[in-house]
């Protein structure tokens, strides 16, 4: 049990950044389906069991729509698609889990998968690691869905408006910070320029050119492609090079 | 809707986000998947992380200067705490402290 609260208190400050944005969400959420009429039941279990943020707004308003449940499905896949990249980094750290695995699969949202794909520190329990960060952030979201759904607009959203910029800015400082370190490797000569930056400038032009030529509703999918086709062709080269 | 019909919503929501979450689990069992996969996968959250950046910014607008200047300034500034400082802390409550205050302000 001490084991645990030392965990969690290892865990919590490296979460307070997803702690703003869930708050903060997670009331706007619960405000927007209680004003269409949903009450906390269904504002608390969905955010329990789907607990996915951006699929959650989304499928505030088809819930009120007539019923289509084929498109409904096509919608959810469109908008998690991107969930599938997070699982092939985590393969092999989540592989050596045992009893959390499954709770760990389940919870791995963006913002859980940008702490958790930073590893676990070297001197605790990987798998204890991980199942504090993603409790602790959907304990958050679910909190704050529930605040949202009770309070309503009694809380003084106008005041706490902006307040979710801190997981565009946790996004952007680990960006940075993957990239601070890759330079380092390179003028330490341990890696070549290309290889440092290669995944980061990847990533952003991928998905900037995808956004400006498909439009936000399907630049996550091309992007993807285009991420994966970049990482092959990188892979080969690689591969020629280690041959030659 | 009925009721059932948006219970049944939810389950596809669920069932859909947790395939897509487990998809590379259950086709690389035990974390044995082919070299590239593990090769990509290590190379992923850089890539990932750019890609989340850009998803978060998707909905900017470049028609007033009220809707974008707050974003990019408030970017501009996390990136330059975070190089000069290197504390995440610093970083994240920077950025997010200037786009509160430029939110209310423009």
């Amino acid at each position: 049990m001490r084991d645990r609260t030392h965990v969690l208190r290892r865990a919590f400050p490296v979460t307070v950044p997803v702690l703003a944005g869930y708050i903060f969400l997670g009331i706007a959420y619960g405000i927007a389906m209680r004003a269409r009429g949903f009450g906390i039941a269904w504002s608390y279990t969905i955010s329990s069991l789907v607990y996915a943020g951006s699929l959650q707004f989304a499928m505030i308003e088809p819930l009120r729509l007539a019923f289509a449940p084929v498109t409904f499905a096509f919608l959810c896949l469109l908008i998690q698609a991107r969930h599938l990249f997070y699982g092939l980094t985590m393969l092999e750290p989540y592989s050596r889990t045992v009893r959390a695995k499954p709770y760990l699969i389940f919870s791995l949202t963006d913002e859980t998968y940008s702490i958790v794909c930073q590893g676990a520190p070297a001197d605790l329990s990987p798998e204890s690691w991980y199942l504090a960060v993603s409790a602790l952030d959907q304990t958050y979201w679910v909190l704050g869905t529930v605040l949202g759904a009770l309070l309503g607009s009694m809380i003084p959203m106008d005041l706490l408006q902006g307040i979710d910029f801190s997981m565009t800015a946790l996004f952007l400082v680990i960006v940075t910070e993957q990239t601070m370190d890759a330079l380092e490797a390179w003028r330490e000569g341990k890696e070549s320029l290309t290889d440092a930056l290669f995944a980061p400038v990847l990533g952003g032009t991928a998905t900037l050119l995808s956004l400006l030529f498909f439009g936000k509703d399907s630049f996550l999918l091309v992007s993807m492609a285009a991420m994966l086709l970049g990482f092959a062709v990188k892979y080969r080269a690689e591969q020629g090079r280690k041959q030659a | 809707m009925m009721t059932w019909q948006m219970i049944l919503y939810i389950v596809i929501a669920v069932v859909v986000t947790l395939l897509v979450r487990a998809l590379p689990f259950l086709i690389f069992r035990n974390g044995q998947a082919p070299a590239f996969v593990l090769w990509t996968g290590k190379r992923l959250p850089a890539a990932a992380m750019a890609m989340l950046v850009v998803y978060c910014l998707k909905d900017l607008s470049f028609s007033a200067g009220a809707e974008w200047i707050p974003t990019l300034a408030a970017c501009a500034l996390t990136v330059i705490l975070h190089v000069s400082f290197r504390k995440m802390v610093i970083s994240i409550c920077g950025g997010t402290a200037l786009y509160m205050i430029l939110l209310h302000v423009l």
